[in-house]
C-alpha cells in the first residue's frame, strides 16, 4: 500500500494517534472518588467475619462497602448466576474481593487495603478437574450439587463398529493451559449517579447490556434505570464481558450509596488475579483410520477447567464440542465433553472460544496420523476434509455457503510454496547447526454464537435534514474498528460517500440489546442489521418519491449521493430536504435475524451454526542447535472473509491474531502456585514482542457468504485459533519430536529452546 | 525545577518533584496520552520523549525531567494542528486498532527515526521491543514507521 492511496479508514484513528481519544480512566467527574478492590490471601475459605471498622477511620476514606452493602442480588452471571459480586460467606478463588473502600483520592483508598480484617477457615483448594470430578471430592459450589458445571456429547454412528474397521489407531492426551487475554487497557469504570434517577457508566467493556444486567441486578434497578455509554476501550479479546461488568456493579454500588460519582481503575495485578482466562483442556481423543488415511471413527473425552464460577463455560465447551473433530467428516464420532469447577481463577470467552485447544489436538493428530498411513500431510487432509454438500459429524449439510476449505488449504500451498519448504524440514536429522521446519494447520468454524445463544441485532439510520446520517447498531467498538466498518457497508449499500456518515456514540438506552460484540459476529451481525435498515430507508425515500411525483417505487434508485427516479433526478440532500418538509422522518430501524439454528443436547445433533468459515495458516521456523534460538521466519494466513468491509482493518485482524496464536503456541502460560496466580504481570507473563514475530502475508479470500446481508464471514477468531498447531508441526518437521502440551517448551537434548530474534 | 514539556516552559513547585511523573502528566497537566497499562517498565504504553530519547516513564518522578526536553503524543502535531507525517502513516497504514498502545509506539518510533532516519525492518522491531501491541501483531507498525522514515532524512 501507498501513501498516496491509504486503503485504511478508522473514524477514531486520528484521536488515537494524537492522544485525544479519552479512554476511561483518561475522564474525571467533580467531586469523584475512588474506589479500590479489597482481596483476601486464601484460594478457598469460609469467611468468618470481615472487619471494615480501621479502614473506614483511614484518612480519606469515604465508605467501605462489602456484601452487606448490596441492595439487590448477590450473585449474578450469564448462564448460572454464581458470582458472588462481594464475598459474603465463601472464598472461591483468589480473586473473589471482599470489599471495596471508597476514597477521597485512590492514593488514599490503596492505603487502606491492609486494615481490611477478614477472618477465614482455610479449606482444601480443588485445582485439579478430575480430582473435582471424583465423586468423592466435596462439592465447590454447593447449590450447584455437582463439580460439572455442564455436559455436551456428540453421537454419530457407531464408534465401537468404527475402530473395528480401522488399521491405524492413535490415542492420546493432550494438555492446554490458562491464558491472559492481556488487552492492553486493564478494567476501569465510571459511575455517575445523575439528576434524573440514572446511573449512568463508562466503563472498558465489551458488552454493555451485560453490564447493564450486571449493574441493574447488584443495584437492584430496572434496566431503564441504567444507562451504559461506549467510551474508547483498549482491546477486550473476549475479555471484558464479566469482570469488567462486575467492576462496573461494584462502582456503580459505590456511586449509588455515596451519591457521588466513582472511578475504579484496576492495576495489571488486579486484572490478572481477578479477571477469567482462557480454559484449560485436557482432551484424551482416540482417532482411527483405515490404511488410505480415512478417519473412521473419534472417541474423545474433553475436559475444561472452568474454574470458580460458571461464566460462559457452556458456551466455550459447546463450541470444541461440535468442531471436536476440526474439518473432517468422520461418520462415527463419540464426544463427552465437561465443564468443571475447581479454585483456580475462574474461564470464559477468550478469542477463539473453545477452538485454539481442539485445533491443537486434531491438527497435530492427522499430522501423526499421515506418517503411520505414509501419506503427506496435505493428502491426508484432502481425503477428509469437509467440502461441498458434506455433512458434519452434527448431522448439518454444508450447502448453503460455498465450502472454501480446500481453497484455503490451496491458497497457502500455493502462496507460500509449501510443499517446496517441506521438502528441506529437518526432521531433528541433520549435521548442520540450524533445524529447519515449516508447518501448518487448517480449520472450519461456525459463524456468529450459533446455537448457543439468541442472536440478533439491530441498527438505526438516523439521516440529519441536511443528509448527514447518523448510525448506530447493537455492536460494540472494542478497538478491532467495527464502527469503521459498519460505516463502510452503509455507505456502500446506500450510495453515499463515507464522509457524510458519523457514528453515534453509543448508549444502551438508544438502541435494543443487540447481544455481545463476541463470537466474530460484529461485522457479520451489525453489518446484516445495517444492510436491512439500508433496505428500510431506501423503501422509505423511494416511497416517498412515488407518492410525490408519481412514478413507479421501483424506478427509484440511489446511486453516488443522487436519487434517479424515472428519468428525472434529484441530490441525496435535496431529496431529505423536501422529506422533513413533508413531515417524513428519514428514520429508520433495520433488525437482522440470521437464519434459525438447532440443536439436539442428548445426542449433540443439529445444524449447529447457520455458516461456516474456512481457513488455513503455516509459519516456517528454524532452530540453532548450538545457541538454541528458535527463530519464527515468515507466516502465512488465507482465510474466507465473506467480503471484507475495511480491507486494512481485515488484514490487521489477520496480523493480530497471528501473534496471539504464536503466543498461545509458545509463549504464553499463567502460572500458579497453590492456586494463586505468580505471573501476575507483563515483567513475568510472556506476550508475543515485535523482535519474537515473523514476516506475516494475509491472504483475504472472498465468497461473499448468501446467509450474511453484507456478505462479510466473521474473521476475528478463525485467524486466531490455527498457529499453535501450525507451529507444533513446524517444531515437530525441524526436530522430529511432537509436543502434547501448551506451550510447547522445545527441548533439545536438555536444553529448553528459546523463541528470540537474532 | 524547571521543565520543558511540549515546547513550553513549566516551573514545577519543589513539593511535586516527587510526583509520580505519569501521576503529574495525567493528573495534573491532562496529558493523558500517556498510559499506565503494567506501571512494570515492561509494556511502554507510557513512553514518553526525554530529550529526544524514548524512556518508559511509570517508574519515574517528576524531578527524574528536570530540565530536560519532553515530548508526548500531544506535542506531536504540527502546529497547525495537522498530523506528523509518522502520526498519519500510523492512520494510512492501519496500524491503529485499540489505540491503548499507540502513543508510545509512535513516541518510541519517533526516536528510532530521529537517531537513524532509514532503519531495516529489524532495526524497527528491536526498538518496539518494550512497547508492547495484542492487537496488531506490529507488521502495520513496522510498515508504517518504515514508511514514514523518508520524512527525517
Amino acid at each position: 500500500m501507498n501513501k498516496e492511496n491509504p486503503k485504511s479508514w478508522r473514524n477514531d484513528a486520528y484521536a488515537k494517534v494524537t492522544g485525544r481519544a479519552k479512554y476511561t480512566d483518561d475522564i474525571k467527574f467533580p467531586f469523584m472518588l475512588h474506589a479500590v478492590p479489597v482481596y483476601t490471601d486464601s484460594v478457598h475459605a469460609i469467611i468468618k467475619s470481615i472487619d471494615t471498622s480501621a479502614a473506614e477511620k483511614a484518612e480519606g476514606v469515604v465508605k467501605v462497602i462489602t456484601h452487606k452493602d448490596i441492595k439487590g442480588a448477590l450473585t449474578f452471571g450469564q448462564i448460572i448466576k454464581d458470582y458472588q459480586i462481594f464475598a459474603k460467606d465463601k472464598i472461591f478463588f483468589n480473586g473473589d474481593v471482599v470489599a471495596m473502600i471508597v476514597a477521597d483520592t485512590r492514593f488514599n483508598a490503596i492505603k487502606a487495603i491492609p486494615l481490611v480484617n477478614v477472618d477465614v477457615e482455610e479449606l482444601t483448594p480443588i485445582l485439579d478437574t478430575e480430582v473435582a470430578m471424583d465423586p468423592k471430592t466435596p462439592f465447590i459450589h454447593e447449590e450447584h450439587g455437582s463439580n460439572i458445571i455442564n455436559e455436551h456429547c456428540v453421537r454419530r454412528g457407531n464408534v465401537e463398529e468404527g475402530f473395528k474397521q480401522c488399521d491405524i489407531i492413535l490415542d492420546e492426551v493432550f494438555h492446554t493451559q490458562f491464558i491472559e487475554h492481556s488487552y492492553m487497557e486493564p478494567e476501569v469504570a465510571i459511575c455517575n449517579p445523575r439528576y434524573d434517577g440514572v446511573m449512568e457508566v463508562y466503563g472498558s467493556m465489551q458488552h454493555p447490556f451485560s453490564t447493564r444486567r450486571f449493574v441493574s441486578s447488584t443495584l437492584g434497578c430496572a434496566l431503564s434505570e441504567v444507562e451504559v455509554i461506549g467510551t474508547p476501550m483498549g482491546g477486550g479479546f473476549g475479555g471484558k464481558d464479566d469482570t469488567a461488568a462486575i467492576v462496573c456493579a461494584r462502582t456503580a454500588l459505590a456511586a449509588a450509596i455515596t451519591g457521588k460519582p466513582v472511578k475504579c481503575s484496576y492495576t495489571r495485578e488486579w486484572s490478572v488475579r481477578e479477571s477469567y482466562k482462557r480454559h484449560p483442556y485436557k482432551v484424551y481423543y482416540k482417532m482411527g483410520l483405515t490404511k488410505d488415511g480415512i478417519i473412521k471413527a473419534v472417541k474423545c473425552k474433553i475436559i475444561a477447567d472452568g474454574g470458580a464460577y460458571c461464566s460462559v463455560t457452556p458456551w466455550v465447551t459447546w463450541r470444541s464440542t461440535v468442531q471436536c473433530c476440526g474439518p473432517y467428516t468422520v461418520k462415527n464420532v463419540h464426544c463427552d465433553t465437561y465443564g468443571v469447577y475447581t479454585n483456580n481463577v475462574f474461564t470464559g470467552a477468550m478469542r477463539g472460544f473453545g477452538s485454539p485447544q481442539m485445533n491443537f489436538v486434531i491438527e497435530s493428530l492427522i499430522e501423526m496420523a499421515a506418517r503411520k498411513c505414509n501419506l503427506s500431510v496435505i493428502e491426508i487432509r484432502r481425503r477428509n476434509m469437509v467440502r461441498q454438500g458434506s455433512t458434519t459429524i452434527t448431522g448439518q449439510k454444508l450447502d448453503n455457503h460455498k465450502v472454501a476449505m480446500e481453497e484455503t488449504l490451496d491458497t497457502v500451498l500455493k502462496e507460500f510454496l509449501f510443499e517446496d519448504k517441506l521438502k528441506k524440514c529437518s526432521y531433528g536429522k541433520t549435521d548442520e547447526d540450524e533445524l529447519y521446519g515449516v508447518g501448518l494447520a487448517m480449520s472450519y468454524r461456525g459463524m456468529s454464537l450459533g446455537a448457543e445463544g439468541v442472536d440478533f441485532n439491530s441498527a438505526i439510520i438516523n439521516v440529519q435534514p441536511d443528509g448527514s446520517i447518523l448510525l448506530e447498531t447493537g455492536i460494540h467498538e472494542n478497538g478491532q474498528g467495527s464502527e469503521s466498518a459498519l460505516c463502510m457497508i452503509l455507505a456502500r449499500e446506500l450510495g453515499v460517500t463515507l464522509e457524510r456518515i458519523r457514528y453515534r456514540r453509543p448508549s444502551t438506552s438508544t438502541i435494543p440489546d443487540g447481544g455481545t460484540t463476541v463470537a466474530s459476529r460484529g461485522t457479520v451481525l451489525g453489518g446484516g442489521a445495517v444492510v436491512k435498515a439500508v433496505e428500510n430507508l431506501k423503501y422509505k425515500i423511494s416511497e416517498f418519491i412515488s407518492k410525490k411525483y408519481n412514478c413507479e417505487i421501483d424506478a427509484v434508485s440511489i446511486k453516488d449521493g443522487v436519487v434517479h427516479f424515472g428519468n428525472d433526478k434529484k441530490t441525496f440532500d435535496e431529496v431529505i430536504k423536501e422529506m422533513f418538509g413533508s413531515r417524513e422522518y428519514p428514520h429508520v430501524l433495520g433488525i437482522y435475524r440470521p437464519p434459525v439454528v438447532s440443536w439436539n443436547e442428548h445426542n449433540g445433533q443439529g445444524d449447529a451454526y447457520f455458516s461456516w468459515t474456512y481457513g488455513c495458516q503455516a509459519i516456517e521456523i528454524s532452530i540453532n542447535k548450538k545457541t538454541g534460538k528458535l527463530k519464527l521466519l515468515n507466516a502465512i494466513a488465507a482465510h474466507d472473509c465473506g467480503k471484507a468491509a475495511n480491507v486494512e482493518m481485515t488484514i490487521g485482524q489477520f496480523y493480530g491474531g497471528i501473534a496471539m496464536g504464536i503466543g498461545y503456541g509458545i509463549f504464553e502460560e499463567v502460572k500458579f502456585k497453590d492456586g494463586k496466580i505468580i505471573n501476575d504481570n507483563f515483567n513475568s507473563y510472556r506476550l508475543p514482542r515485535a523482535t519474537d514475530m515473523p514476516e506475516m502475508k494475509a491472504i483475504l479470500i472472498e465468497n461473499p457468504d448468501p446467509n450474511s446481508p453484507s456478505g462479510a464471514k466473521g474473521i476475528g477468531e478463525p485467524v486466531n485459533e490455527l498457529m499453535a498447531p501450525a507451529l507444533a508441526n513446524a517444531i515437530y518437521n525441524a526436530t522430529g519430536n511432537r509436543y502434547f502440551r501448551l506451550p510447547i517448551k522445545v527441548k533439545l537434548g536438555e536444553e529448553e529452546i528459546i523463541c528470540r530474534r537474532p | 525545577m524547571q521543565t520543558t514539556i511540549n515546547k513550553k516552559v513549566y516551573n514545577i513547585p519543589d513539593e511535586l518533584k516527587d510526583v509520580r511523573l505519569t501521576d503529574y502528566l495525567r493528573e495534573y497537566l491532562d496529558l493523558t496520552g500517556v498510559k499506565n497499562a503494567c506501571e512494570m517498565r515492561a509494556c511502554g504504553a507510557c513512553a514518553i520523549l526525554v530529550n529526544d530519547k524514548s524512556m518508559r516513564i511509570c517508574h519515574a518522578t517528576v524531578k527524574d525531567v528536570e530540565n530536560c526536553d519532553v515530548l508526548t503524543i500531544e506535542g506531536m502535531e504540527n502546529e497547525d494542528g495537522t498530523l506528523h507525517p509518522l502520526q498519519q502513516a500510523f492512520v494510512d497504514y492501519g496500524a491503529v486498532q485499540c489505540g491503548f498502545c499507540t502513543p508510545g509506539m509512535v513516541l518510541t518510533a519517533h526516536a528510532l527515526l530521529l537517531s537513524n532516519n532509514s532503519p531495516t525492518r529489524e532495526q524497527i522491531r528491536k526498538a518496539l521491543q518494550s512497547n508492547l501491541c495484542r492487537c496488531t501483531g506490529y507488521q502495520q507498525i513496522v510498515d508504517a514507521i518504515e514508511a514514514a522514515s523518508v520524512y527525517y532524512k
